[in-house]
């Protein structure tokens, strides 16, 4: 091991006054206990609704955060969904798709004119399109995580990003995007990157006055997909 | 860029006088307080959550070590590299090294207040390497060669005058009747500038809010996406860290999350709050080749040993300082280092010694407003007041203020002495002030009375009063 | 339950005794209508926060201790000032911990200590005053007691009582005056830009009186005040509440006569 790791360690047990071998071996099994007990903190009631709120009020966070929320009732409906993004904002008809086969599978046929590519986003890249892996609905949050299917520069270098959220993928607090994450890809493990966006990019550093499209997306844009039972949210 | 704490009285008495830092902390006290307040509000659990941090924290301290242990643990089984650095000068040099193993010529950065700590972009400089600042607040003051006045808005104390003025003098290649009158037009300047050199450099480099035992990642939290673009788009990706920045699980850091945009700016949510976890994986498409750590004590385990351990807790929000009447009048410069307001006054004596940064914990009230909005209730002014300790027992305190206060304490501890010289002192100002009531003016307390009145003492001392009080009735 | 009126020793404090005694009577007043004997004990001076502020541990040991002897007999220690009501109450049980002589009497001492106007209210459950005060007022929440003690409504209960007064919210009354004790004077550039905030956003309400609960906070800002030729007239807010303003307010003489 390095000089400057035995150096901090050593300063560290020093100021800890480590050195006692119950109190030490205490110490370590409160820590193991600790970090294998991934039990929630306190989580607040606004995350702790039924399933059907959880969608309302994820759409109605993201709102306020400056996303812009669509709600469509079929993945099918997808690509027509887009186009009319594109076209409401004037934009030209070209899209950045992320490499997943679910996306890929869509009836992009159903919009001859528009052109997609699919892939990591290249710079020149206006408008890109991805899944996500949960909405919470505590702060209208989006969580992705990077992947072979996900790649992340499509997050943050087009000036327009939008995410296909279904609506069983609304969950109600960030302790629910853990779990989600660790049920995929296992226990003390996670993707090279999770972002969670909460809507576009912004800055306030001249006056504190809010601008959008600092250096990320000007435009953050959900198609939520309606799959569950407008009954029981499932 | 050299400290300059010792020259503090002189920074505050410029700062108190300069009407453009006067207009631009105006946005200081009106935006950052009323909008944590409302989210405060807004949130019921609020409270409670702070309570949360504060013993999260604590508990991580006073097992940092073994968090330590796991946390390297982790980011080895991830691929990633971890960097011990006990001085600024260790942690420099290892970011040097990784730099030039690479053949870096431009790197771009994350707002990262450990490498203000450290002096990083001089030393990259100083080697041949362009470090460019991309959080836009830092690429202003980058511009203007000025040190960051706030911890999380690094040109607060700027107004929108000035900042186009240096974008001008700085773009050299905008034509003059480019229209840069509206925030709106040099937020777009600087994307169009810095998306060329993000896109461009070969080393990006984050600091981190939080370090994550349990997975071995680094969380960053930014509003502009200018750390994901930072640390996505090169071929390495260096994370400079204190040691306290470790939580133990996804779950702490959810917690301590929920408080800190809120104390910070008032927002539910920062827009983006990234949770990094080594290089890229072999099927990713994007991504960072090398994942490096550079963990830096500098001054850290010593603080844990001692009276100073809770400011440890500190998620950097900012909150203190929005909230600090000193921080208002005077701004973040003056206080001469890299961390500003009450946190500065704390950390600055901890990190580079209390001769050199003595005044900043004695140029508070205590008031007690920081400690009230702190997130992880760090007793600030008790902190401050340690360090008054030390500088007491060290003889630091100016001999004329240990005179006085010996003074006081020996008339105090005599009663009966100090109720005659009392009501000596009560008579001879009371007669001075004549009918007037105050005092304009007073030999030994030009500090006073150079700018406010003296009220006169009413002439007669209440003990005096209650002696005669008691007298006449009889007792 | 008895029916003895409790023994209040007052702790005048330092500044109230040499500049303005009567916010000593003032207190001993209401005091005395809350049905209590009042004693104001000889054997006191100052609390110990100037040494304690300026990390001088061993003379703020020397006058707690002073206090401790001198106060305990009491059945409490009333004080009208916050930031020494604070001293008392918070910080001496963990200034003399570790002194095996004076650690528990300080908790003692401690736990029956009390800011004068929350006394009133919160002790001897006073929810009005007998006191008549015509015209417009604003009132300044000083630091310690507002932060340590937790004082916020209880001035605001017992003013609404008054017959004439009309309070008007003063903005960041939670705001810092500047005194700070010797921080005014050490770094007087600072403070005084704090005392002229005060004072502005004071003259901006249009009242005719600030009021406040601490000497300290009330003398820094009516010498402010003051010095900028301003009308508005600074009590502490005990003379208001016991219905003692015929003494010149803070800062003014004879020549502007009382109220």
């Amino acid at each position: 091991m390095s000089a400057g790791r035995d150096t901090i360690m050593g300063g560290l047990r020093r100021a800890l006054k480590r050195g006692a071998e119950a109190a030490d071996a205490a110490a370590q099994e409160a820590v193991d206990q600790r970090l294998s007990d991934t039990r929630r903190g306190l989580v607040p009631a606004r995350a702790q609704i039924p399933p059907r709120a959880q969608v309302d009020l994820f759409e109605s966070m993201a709102v306020e955060q400056a996303a812009t929320v669509a709600r469509i009732a079929s993945l099918d409906e997808v690509p027509a969904a887009l186009a009319d993004f594109l076209k409401g904002n004037n934009l030209a008809p070209k899209l950045r798709l992320a490499p997943s086969p679910e996306l890929e599978n869509l009836p992009w046929d159903g919009q001859p004119l528009l052109e997609v590519e699919t892939g990591r986003a290249q710079d020149s890249d206006q408008v890109s399109l991805t899944g996500a892996v949960a909405g919470i609905a505590e702060t209208g949050t989006l969580l992705l995580a990077s992947g072979p299917e996900a790649p992340t520069t499509l997050n943050f270098l087009p000036e327009n990003h939008v995410v296909v959220l279904k609506a069983s993928q609304v969950v109600g607090a960030y302790e629910d995007g853990w779990d989600r994450l660790r049920e995929s890809h296992g226990p003390d493990q996670l993707p090279r990157v999770v972002n969670f966006i909460t809507g576009p990019s912004r800055t306030a550093d001249i006056e504190q006055t809010i601008q959008l499209g600092a250096h990320g997306p000007r435009r953050l844009h959900v198609l939520l997909v309606e799959d569950t039972d407008p009954e029981n949210g499932r | 860029m050299e400290p300059s704490p010792r020259a503090f009285k002189a920074n505050a008495r410029e700062a108190v006088q300069d009407p453009q830092l006067k207009r631009a902390l105006a946005h200081v006290k009106v935006g950052f307080i009323g909008k944590r307040a409302k989210a405060a509000a807004r949130l019921p659990e609020f409270e409670a959550l702070r309570d949360a941090a504060r013993d999260i924290k604590a508990h991580t301290l006073d097992h940092l070590d073994l968090y330590l242990e796991r946390y390297e643990e982790r980011v080895i089984a991830q691929g990633g590299q971890v960097h011990w650095c006990p001085s600024a000068e260790d942690a420099r040099a290892a970011v040097l090294n990784i730099c030039r193993r690479v053949g870096a010529k431009t790197v771009t950065k994350g707002k990262s207040m450990i490498s203000e700590e450290i002096d990083l972009n001089q030393h990259l400089e100083a080697n041949g390497i362009i470090p460019v600042e991309t959080d836009l607040g830092e690429y202003i003051i980058q511009l203007r060669h000025e040190r960051p006045s706030h911890i999380i808005a690094p040109a607060v104390h700027l107004t929108k005058d000035l900042i186009e003025a240096d974008f001008r003098a700085q773009h050299s290649h905008l034509p003059p009747e480019r229209s840069l009158d509206e925030p709106r037009e040099l937020v777009e300047e600087a994307r169009g500038i810095l998306r060329e050199r993000f896109l461009a450099a070969d080393v990006g480099i984050t600091g981190a809010n939080f370090l994550v035992a349990e997975t071995g990642s680094s969380i960053i939290v930014t509003n502009e996406g200018n750390g994901d673009l930072t640390q996505t788009l090169p071929k390495v990706h260096i994370v400079v860290a204190s040691l306290e920045k470790v939580v133990p699980t996804l779950e702490d850091a959810a917690t301590i999350l929920r408080v800190l945009a809120r104390s910070a700016t008032g927002q539910e949510f920062s827009t983006y709050t990234t949770v990094s976890t080594g290089p890229k994986r072999p099927e990713d498409l994007d991504g960072p080749e090398e994942y490096h750590v550079i963990l830096l004590d500098n001054g850290r385990s010593e603080m844990l040993a001692g009276p100073f351990r809770e400011a440890l807790r500190c998620i950097r929000c900012g909150a203190c300082m929005n909230h600090c009447p000193v921080y208002h009048a005077i701004g973040g410069h003056a206080y001469g280092w890299v961390y500003p307001g009450p946190i500065g006054a704390v950390l600055t004596p901890a990190l580079i010694g209390v001769e050199e940064a003595g005044h900043l914990p004695n140029a508070s009230t205590f008031c007690g407003r920081c400690e009230a909005v702190c997130p992880v209730r760090i007793p600030l002014p008790k902190m401050m007041r340690h360090w008054r300790e030390r500088e007491f027992e060290r003889h630091l305190t100016p001999r004329a203020v240990r005179a006085g206060l010996g003074l006081w304490a020996f008339l105090a501890s005599r009663p009966a002495l100090y109720h005659l010289l009392t009501g000596w002192a009560a008579r001879l100002l009371a007669l001075l002030a004549g009918r007037e009531g105050r005092l304009r003016s007073l030999p030994l307390a030009g500090g006073w009375t150079r700018v406010r009145d003296l009220p006169a003492p009413q002439g007669r001392t209440f003990h005096a009063l209650w002696a005669e009080r008691q007298r006449r009735a009889g007792k | 339950m008895s029916e003895t009126a409790p023994r209040v020793g007052l702790f005048v404090t330092c500044l109230v005794d040499m500049f303005r005694p009567s916010v000593g009577f003032a207190a001993v007043k209401l005091l005395e209508a809350a049905g209590c004997t009042v004693e104001a004990p000889r054997a006191q001076s100052c609390c110990g926060q100037p040494a304690y502020n300026s990390g001088d541990q061993h003379d703020t040991r020397t006058l707690a201790a002073q206090v401790i002897a001198t106060f305990e007999p009491y059945d409490y220690l009333v004080v009208p000032s916050g930031s020494c009501a604070a001293m008392i109450r918070e910080h001496y049980p963990a200034l003399l911990a570790d002194n095996p002589e004076l650690a528990a009497r300080a908790e003692a001492l401690a736990a029956k200590t009390y800011e004068l106007v929350s006394f009133l209210t919160d002790v001897r459950g006073m929810t009005g005053v007998e006191a008549a005060f015509e015209g417009r007022v604003t009132y300044h929440d000083s630091c310690s007691g507002l932060r340590e003690l937790g004082i916020y409504d209880q001035p605001r209960t017992l003013l609404a009582t008054v017959r004439g007064l009309r309070l008007e919210e003063l903005p960041d009354a939670d705001v810092c005056c500047g005194f700070g004790g010797t921080f005014c004077v050490k770094y007087p550039e600072i403070s005084d830009t704090m005392v002229t905030s005060k004072a502005e956003v004071v003259e901006q309400t249009g009242a005719g009186t600030l009021l406040a609960g601490d000497l300290g906070c009330l003398m820094n800002v009516a010498g402010k005040l003051r010095r900028r030729g301003s009308n508005v007239r600074v009590r502490h807010v005990a003379e208001v509440l016991a219905g003692m303003t015929d003494e010149p307010a803070i800062g003014e003489g004879e020549k502007n006569g009382g109220d």
